[in-house]
């Protein structure tokens, strides 16, 4: 469905990305994990075309995306859940959802609107609240909500689990899941290597620009380097 | 108000300053200028002496705290003057009232109406956009001198005139937005600057088109269906036009689609762009329809005054526009009228006091930063 293809990066003279390719298949949840400074949001930031590429090509659905700007990539289905959340703070949970579907044509907007609410009853009950008074687990969830909202095909979730309580972040990640299972194709970073592992289908580890590593989810987890120098054993 | 009694007592060596102060001057300024000096510095001790013990914080907090629930009371006349049949009232208030006023009044009041479409204006780039323009009047100026060029060498019209110089000043913004809003924040707002000062160096200059420092003058006033408009009154009632038909449009605009993207770009550009929001194409458009409306001002203003020249269309004016948007809220249609009104009324009150205005500005912004950042009608949230 999305295939990076030997794709380079560079801000200024400093290059973050150097030959990274990757391949997200239809209905897969897919991390990509490694330590701060990887590249792993600069990956997701080329995807949605807010970063141009030095080298390389981005096609999704058979078609070259690397180069159109990024309102046009996110009306063709993929959908960014920004690091650090990102919601509007000044404007209510319902007013945030709503911008999600900016680009949609607004009849559908009830139906899309009791879709989220079904997955997150929090922010249903939160509709009239001001984003920016939510707890970080619930802005987590409007954003992710939020996302949904422009109904995409393909969601790049940019670490979910970023400073929220582990509780929230199982919670979090079980809503990823279900998402998932609806048919939703996820492409995940993560620092939290672990957890996202553990709910992926496929990883791939990246360090320093590069990917160093890729494989299975299962095969990841029990790999000895990644368990020494990702997984804290 | 013990406490600043106590705080005399405690720093009463302090006055031996502006005492000694005083002395060391007199040999040069004479005794009356020493004398003021010296007053003026035991003024600024007592003033510091007061910050320091929090009486001035205390002090503007009451004073504050009372005009936010003034605020309450006024959101509600607001309110009461936005249901349709106040609004029609208040508007026929605003039509009869000036028959009864001397020419002075019904001019103080055109140019307030003048000011309202201005700020209103600008608050779609500050306010809605959130890009700090630094150099509004540059559109204003183009419009004005558009109308006053064209009208007087080639005998264009009032009204052909208007729609011209909104044209002009649109194409302007699009030429100058195309290149510039790719930069974010304080580039953006230096860019405007140095623009502004430009376009008041070329209409300086540039002598064979704009005639120099000495302007244009003799510039066709607009007429109606064959009667010339030339009272103050004929003006008040065209610029109260402009406001409503402005005002109208405003609120229609922010309560769009369109403006909905505006508000997402100012509260978190990254985040708008994730929602699909083309942030240029948007900001490119706020900045085109404020320059087109600072243009037909610009038009009204050379028609009404029959005269331009640069001297109109100082750094000063982008910076007093800008204040009647901060002051009264960004982002709040009655706010940035209210903003506008008080700081065309009020310098007409204080006439007396003209040579200070500047600082009361200053510290008027300063205060109000402090204390109502969001302005004295902005409710921190829009409306």
């Amino acid at each position: 469905m999305l295939k990076l293809t030997n794709i380079a990066v560079s801000y200024g003279m400093i290059s973050a990305l150097k030959d990274v390719s990757i391949t997200v298949g239809q209905g897969e949840i897919v991390a990509l994990i490694g330590a701060n400074g990887a590249g792993k949001s600069t990956t997701l930031m080329s995807i949605s075309g807010v970063t141009d590429l030095v080298a390389g090509t981005i096609s999704y659905r058979e078609r070259v995306i690397s180069g159109l700007p990024p309102h046009i990539i996110v009306s063709q289905g993929i959908s960014q859940v920004p690091e650090g959340r990102r919601i509007f703070p000044r404007m209510t949970v319902l007013e945030n959802l709503e911008m999600g579907a900016f680009l949609g044509n607004g009849k559908d907007l009830q139906i899309d609107l009791d879709r989220v609410f079904g997955l997150f009853p929090v922010l249903a009950e939160r509709r009239r609240q001001l984003g920016g008074t939510l707890s970080g687990g619930e802005q987590q969830m409007l954003a992710i909500a939020r996302a949904l909202m422009s109904r995409p095909a393909l969601l790049l979730l940019d670490e979910p689990s970023l400073g929220l309580a582990p509780i929230i972040v199982s919670r979090i990640f079980k809503i990823i899941e279900e998402i998932n299972q609806q048919g939703m194709t996820v492409l995940l970073v993560e620092q939290n290597a672990k957890a996202a592992l553990r709910l992926a289908h496929r990883g791939y580890v990246m360090e320093t620009g590069r990917i160093v590593l890729e494989g299975r989810a299962v095969d990841l987890e029990s790999d000895p380097a990644i368990k020494k120098a990702y997984l804290g054993e | 108000m013990s406490s600043l009694r106590q705080a005399i007592k405690r720093h009463g060596s302090f006055f031996l300053v502006p005492l000694w102060a005083g002395i060391l001057c007199a040999p040069f300024t004479g005794i009356a200028a020493a004398t003021r000096i010296a007053l003026v510095l035991a003024a600024g001790v007592l003033l510091a002496a007061a910050l320091r013990t929090g009486t001035i914080t205390r002090l503007a907090h009451t004073l504050f705290s009372g005009s936010a629930r003034m605020q309450g009371a006024g959101r509600r006349l607001v309110a009461l003057l936005a249901a349709p049949p106040s609004a029609f009232l208040f508007l026929a208030a605003l039509c009869v009232i000036p028959l009864f006023q001397n020419d002075y009044y019904r001019d103080v009041l055109t140019l307030t109406g003048m000011y309202v479409v201005l700020a209103l204006g600008l608050n779609l780039v500050v306010g809605q956009a959130g890009l700090l323009n630094l150099g509004y009047v540059a559109f204003y100026a183009v419009g004005a001198y558009t109308y006053a060029i064209s009208s007087t060498r080639f005998g264009l019209p009032f009204w052909p005139g208007m729609a011209a110089g909104a044209a002009v000043a649109a194409l302007a913004a699009l030429l100058i937005g195309l290149s510039t809003l790719k930069l974010r924040g304080d580039y953006f707002a230096i860019v405007t600057l140095g623009l502004g000062e430009i376009t008041r160096i070329v209409l300086n200059n540039w002598d064979s088109v704009t005639g120099g420092p000495n302007g244009i003058s003799r510039i066709p006033r607009p007429s109606l269906a064959g009667y010339v408009l030339k009272t103050p009154l004929d003006f008040y009632y065209l610029i109260l036009l402009m406001v409503v038909i402005t005002v109208f449009a405003m609120r229609r605009i922010i309560a769009s689609r369109i403006g909905r993207a505006w508000i997402a770009i100012r509260e978190d550009e990254v985040a708008a762009e994730a929602m699909g929001i083309n942030t240029f194409k948007l900001k490119l458009l706020a900045f085109v329809i404020a320059s087109a409306l600072a243009g037909c001002v610009g038009v009204f203003f050379a028609a009404k005054m029959a005269f331009v020249s640069p001297e109109s269309f100082t750094f000063f004016e982008s910076v007093l526009i800008l204040c009647m948007v901060v002051l009264g809220g960004m982002g709040s249609i009655p706010g940035i009228i209210l903003g506008a009104v008080l700081l065309v009324m009020l310098p007409e009150i204080f006439r007396d006091f003209q040579d200070y205005r500047m600082i009361g500005f200053g510290i008027a912004l300063v205060l109000m930063m402090i204390f109502r950042p969001q302005g004295l009608m902005g409710a921190g949230k829009r409306q």
